[in-house]
């Protein structure tokens, strides 16, 4: 029966065309779409673990209270034990120190008086430390526009749209004047080793990278860091696995809790990173059902008018004999074989636009200027496994329920009535 | 008899600080800034830092010529050796000899802490005297490190006034200040002064032991220590110049 309806399908573009077009519209429009939020959920978690949190982050409980204000007279001490401390009970993952710091970055003229000076937001991290998993975690070879990167003691990287609004380029001085853990104000001079585009607002507006011991210096903060991060060594962000982390760690460090004690926090308990990553899991799932119920709708009146059209035919194969069960579903396989070659279309073309958005990405920068969490500007789509069979769900069950709705009308029939129908 | 009560009568009233009674609250400002204000000094303090996590101390030499000109020097400790300040009017630059950059502190900058203190800079910038600053009214009396006080309440007057309103309490006897309650507009509290000991340094009354305390920050507040002070001491007009921060 399937080669029968199959060929009825082929051969009678009328009955199957519209169906088969929604059900190739909604399913691209679906596969599309699903890989895109899949993208932008990616790129959101991996620019937020590397540029800011990590996948698990530690810090002195009340630092963590006050995070958003770098509140690094808090920050953690005996930063060489707690390392190595982690690296024994979670050797999984790679762990590594970061100061944020905020200040004033004051560019001098030929005579030391200010030329120009602009609030920076600073990162310092172990640049110059052999095998350094830094480098890569924040992409600055790839992020680097002017000069090079850090090689000598002193030397900082800056963002490119920062120097240029200081005027300021690869070899020149600059001084950081800012606070010491202890709320002394410190300056500091540095040299511009290179300027550098992260392709995020909020870094590329006024950031500036550092050397950890750099910072630990100028900072007086010897020994100390205001967070160590965690990256699992395969980069996936596997939520179960931190939150046991987490779990262990923080019940290990409950007996001396006070304020400054260290407490591990996943990369899902940063703030605003909850509201997110479940509003982008909302709008899969809102993304499916409502292309699902506009389907359902659009094949239920397209079924209700091939019904109308098909009148006739109905009628003869009931007056022929054919029992109105098996007349409803060979309609119902027909639809399912309507909603496969559809869902095929769509899935191919989805997956298609999909792949070239793997690569392309979509600008959205100018919707992110002035972003202050860690919104990449392009954003890419990403094809996963499951890609390839979401536009199933919709594709079968929209063809399926409109068949099946608009289908109930071969069961008003009255064979007595049909003579005269046909008649007529 | 009645000899005797007279003259214990008039005893009594000599001794009584009944003239300081009669005192308007703008009188007492005067008295205030008179035994405050010095033509110039030379103090050399210890600044006891007591934050949330370490206490730290601090020494340093100020040079101060009227209410407009300041130099400070901080002597220890080594990392902080040779950071000098500056006020000229209301200017203040600040000199690191690690970075060996002359900075303007100014703005948002002015409301930092100095070297992790209670104090601000704008803090330091304060050396208005009281009485062209606020209207002032007596709203009580109070005793205070066994010391009888006068409380009173100021509002500013002026412009550019770092607080909105002060209480103080007020040594009916001494003209120094041993308590003092900073306010912002708002009326929220955020700083506070506390004497601990008073000393006496050619004939003027001196807080030699000072706790002031940021109200909005964590800490046990910083205390200010008087080791050395001395009055209308020789300054060369010098040092009161960028140039100087250098040297």
């Amino acid at each position: 029966m399937i080669k029968f309806l199959f060929k009825g399908i082929l051969r009678d573009k009328s009955r199957s065309l519209f169906p088969f077009l929604i059900v190739t519209a909604g399913v691209f429009l679906t596969v599309a779409l699903y890989c895109y939020i899949k993208g932008a959920e990616a790129s959101f978690i991996r620019s937020n673990a590397n540029l800011l949190s990590g996948h698990v982050r530690v810090m002195t409980g009340a630092y963590a209270k006050e995070a958003d204000q770098i509140p690094n007279d808090l920050a953690l001490t005996g930063l060489p034990s707690l390392i190595q401390d982690l690296q024994a009970g979670f050797p999984g993952f790679i762990w590594t120190p970061r100061i944020r710091f905020g200040g004033l970055l004051d560019v001098p003229d030929e005579n030391g008086e200010t030329r120009s000076q602009g609030p920076a937001a600073g990162m310092a991290v172990r640049l110059l430390a052999p095998q350094t998993p830094e480098i890569k975690l924040l992409d600055l070879k790839k992020a680097l526009v002017r000069g090079h990167l850090p090689e000598r003691p002193k030397e900082v990287l800056i963002s490119d749209e920062f120097a240029r609004k200081l005027g300021l380029n690869p070899g020149e001085r600059a001084t950081l004047i800012s606070s010491t853990m202890f709320g002394s104000t410190s300056l500091a001079n540095f040299v511009v080793a290179g300027t550098v585009r992260f392709g995020v607002s909020a870094m590329d507006r006024t950031a500036m990278i550092a050397d950890l011991a750099d910072i630990q210096d100028a900072l007086d903060m010897k020994d100390a860091a205001g967070e160590i991060l965690g990256f699992s060594k395969d980069s996936v962000y596997r939520q179960k696995e931190v939150d046991g982390m987490a779990a262990i760690f923080n019940a290990g460090h409950e007996d001396a809790r006070d304020d400054l004690s260290p407490v591990m926090v996943t990369l899902r308990d940063q703030p605003g990173m909850v509201l997110m990553i479940d509003r982008l899991s909302y709008a899969t799932a809102a993304i499916v059902g409502v292309f699902l119920f506009v389907m359902s709708l659009v094949l239920w009146n397209a079924g209700l008018l091939g019904s109308l059209r098909r009148y006739g035919e109905i009628g003869v194969r009931l007056a022929i004999g054919e029992s109105k069960g098996h007349l409803y579903r060979s309609m119902i396989y027909e639809s399912l074989m309507i909603g496969a070659l559809g869902t095929l279309a769509g899935t191919g073309l989805g997956l298609g636009l999909s792949y070239y958005l793997q690569v392309k990405g979509i600008d959205i920068s100018s919707m992110v200027k002035n972003a202050a969490i860690m919104i990449p500007s392009v954003l890419h789509s990403q094809v996963t496994p499951f890609a390839y069979v979401i536009g199933f769900l919709p594709g079968l069950l929209a063809t399926l329920l409109g068949t099946a709705i608009s289908g109930r009308g071969i069961y008003k029939r009255q064979t007595a009535q049909l003579f005269k129908e046909l008649e007529t | 008899m009645k000899k005797i009560l007279l003259l214990l009568t008039f005893a009594c009233v000599l001794a009584a600080p009944a003239p300081a009674q009669r005192l308007s609250a703008d009188q007492i400002l005067d008295r205030i800034d008179e035994n405050a204000v010095a033509g110039n000094r030379i103090s050399v303090t210890e600044m006891i830092i007591h934050s949330r996590r370490a206490t730290r101390t601090l020494k340093l030499k100020s040079w101060v010529e009227g209410e407009d000109k300041a130099f400070t020097e901080f002597l220890e400790p080594a990392r902080e050796r040779g950071t000098k300040m500056l006020k000229l009017g209301d200017q203040l630059w600040t000199y690191s000899p690690d970075a060996d950059r002359t900075i303007s502190i100014s703005g948002h900058m002015l409301r930092q802490s100095v070297m992790g203190s209670d104090l601000s800079y704008e803090d330091m910038l304060e050396d208005r005297k009281l009485r062209q600053a606020y209207g002032a009214n007596v709203v009580g009396e109070e005793r205070l490190i066994d010391r009888p006080c006068w409380v009173l309440e100021l509002t500013a007057k002026a412009e550019n006034v770092a607080y909105d309103s002060r209480k103080i309490w007020v040594d009916r006897e001494r003209f120094v200040l041993l308590r003092e309650d900073r306010f912002a507009k708002s009326g929220r509290l955020l700083k506070t002064l506390e004497v601990k000991s008073v000393i006496r340094v050619q004939n003027r009354w001196v807080q030699n032991d000072v706790v002031f305390k940021d109200a909005l920050k964590a800490g046990d507040g910083t205390e200010f220590i008087i080791q050395s002070i001395e009055f209308e001491a020789a300054i060369p007009e010098s040092l009161f110049t960028k140039a100087s921060l250098r040297k």
